[in-house]
């Protein structure tokens, strides 16, 4: 949609609900090597065992996104700008947990401006199947929020 | 979309509506996407009850003119290599995917280029060959889905996919073409009943007189000769004035890519070949590639197999190196690169 290259790689096989589970996401201008990700510039962190885990594989001055509900693990990297969101505490005040997500997404968006707000609602009528199509304003709310919460973070960092 | 739904789809638009498999870490997603595509075009899924099974079911299908495919990784590719010696002797065309996995043995499950000797120089009994594609994004393995299907209609030969846990599961845009626009020649060889053709059509693969048999053999053969005069296919990358040429298929030549495109900044003139079909493999290219080459250096995720390809095309104008990792780990561009580097100012190329 804004004419970037993009991939997606999990890391499958014995993985479980709650567990250790990642996946890395490459956007770029260019074409992509390697779609794995050794030295990510944003990490978004949804258990302890993670944070442990990859903590130490972002690059200085990177982003590491933190879902508070879920992960109470202080960060040790000091080179590393640290943003927690009450991502499933947000998504429930907008009616429905499963939208913390786009929470995290939303906020993502906003810190780093890798593609833009729009391009990602807009995404939302093309990837989801018609039938679903009734919870786009949920998720648009949760995105928004997201960037809402970071704007107060960046504004609170400037004081 | 997911590599392992690309060859689903790509399969579906290719005209192909039989599938015979058995789930597969990192292929399994294949078989499911078809067990709900397929049905939907009028076409049959079957989960088999083994490999060995899955791959004489293909046989079958494909004697009586289908358009068949099956899919597996590793472990389950070995169980069909005598299944695939048979369909090679006798002649029939089909799709063979196989979403290489860490071995040998069960091994694991995770990305891996081992399976370039068994794919490429056999694997199963007897003299033959398979087509072997190695696509290398998602893009292209929807490409080269149809593509195996249309090889295989034009020689009467099994055609192998090969790809790895990456591919597999990597997700990446595609654009979806030549919507259900297939042509499928016809098959007056085909079993399909004595309705549409005089005589009998037998599909077979023994002859018990070795006269018989070397007659097969020397028919079979010049068919591999047009198939490798004919459909190297490959891609070259700064070659023009590369003096360190890389050579890599699949995951592995992405990563060479940054590789040479890092050394170039370095002041290394780095070039990369990149195999598409890796049999035929690309023989001729290569050697057209030894110019300026002052040594070659192939990558890949097994401890050295393409290498003697690679050799053998050189034919010793030039050094050919290795660099592998195995077992399932992916080389890291940073790695390859000191590689390169330590070629470039050990005296390999002066």
């Amino acid at each position: 949609m804004e004419g970037k290259c993009v991939s997606y790689v999990p890391i499958y096989g014995v993985e479980k609900r709650g567990g250790v589970a990642n996946c890395g996401v490459t956007i770029s201008d260019r074409q992509i090597s390697s779609p794995i990700v050794t030295e990510p510039t944003v990490l978004v962190v949804m258990n302890n065992l993670s944070l442990l885990r990859f903590e130490h594989t972002v690059v200085p001055d990177g982003l590491i996104l933190i879902n508070s509900c879920l992960v109470d693990s202080p960060v040790q990297r000091s080179d590393a700008r640290v943003v927690r969101i009450e991502a499933n505490k947000e998504a429930e005040a907008l009616g429905d947990g499963k939208v913390a997500n786009n929470i995290i997404l939303g906020a993502l968006l906003s810190l780093t401006g890798v593609v833009t707000l729009e391009a990602v609602e807009k995404s939302l009528q093309k990837v989801l199947p018609k039938r679903h199509h009734k919870m786009i304003p949920v998720n648009v709310k949760a995105l928004e929020k997201g960037a809402e919460l970071a704007v107060a973070y960046k504004n609170s960092m400037k004081e | 979309m997911k590599g392992n739904e690309a060859i689903g789809e790509g399969a579906v638009r290719a005209g192909c509506r039989y599938f015979f498999g058995y789930p597969i870490t990192p292929q399994s997603e294949l078989t499911h996407y078809l067990a709900r595509r397929l049905p939907e075009v009028g076409g049959l899924y079957l989960q088999a009850e083994s490999e060995v099974a899955s791959i004489n079911m293909v046989y079958g299908a494909a004697g009586a003119g289908a358009r068949v495919m099956t899919s597996s990784s590793g472990p389950g590719i070995s169980l069909m290599q005598e299944g695939l010696s048979v369909i090679a002797g006798a002649e029939l065309p089909c799709v063979i995917v196989n979403m290489m996995r860490g071995g040998p043995g069960l091994g694991n499950i995770a990305p891996s280029q081992a399976d370039y000797f068994q794919a490429t120089k056999g694997g199963g009994h007897g003299d033959y060959h398979l087509i072997v594609l190695a696509p290398n994004s998602v893009q292209e393995i929807f490409d080269m889905t149809g593509k195996a299907f249309d090889l295989a209609d034009c020689y009467r030969n099994p055609v192998m996919v090969m790809a790895d846990g990456i591919m597999a599961q990597m997700m990446e845009p595609v654009e979806l073409k030549d919507e259900d626009r297939f042509e499928i020649p016809p098959r007056p060889w085909a079993a399909s009943g004595m309705l549409d053709h005089p005589g009998k059509n037998l599909i077979n693969s023994c002859y018990v007189v070795p006269e018989e048999m070397e007659e097969v053999n020397i028919k079979l053969k010049e068919k591999y000769t047009k198939i490798i005069r004919e459909e190297q296919e490959c891609e070259g990358y700064l070659l023009e004035d590369a003096e360190i040429v890389l050579v890599a298929f699949g995951t592995a030549s992405r990563i060479c890519r940054a590789v040479v495109e890092k050394a170039r900044l370095l002041g290394i003139p780095a070039g990369l070949i990149r195999p598409i079909t890796l049999w035929p493999f690309p023989a001729d290219f290569v050697a057209g590639n030894t110019g300026n080459a002052k040594c070659f250096l192939t990558v890949e995720m097994n401890m050295g197999q393409m290498v003697e390809d690679v050799k053998l095309a050189v034919n010793g104008k030039a050094p050919v190196f290795h660099y592998g990792r195995m077992g399932g780990m992916v080389p890291v561009a940073k790695d390859i690169l000191q590689e390169v580097q330590k070629l470039y100012n050990g005296g390999v190329v002066k």
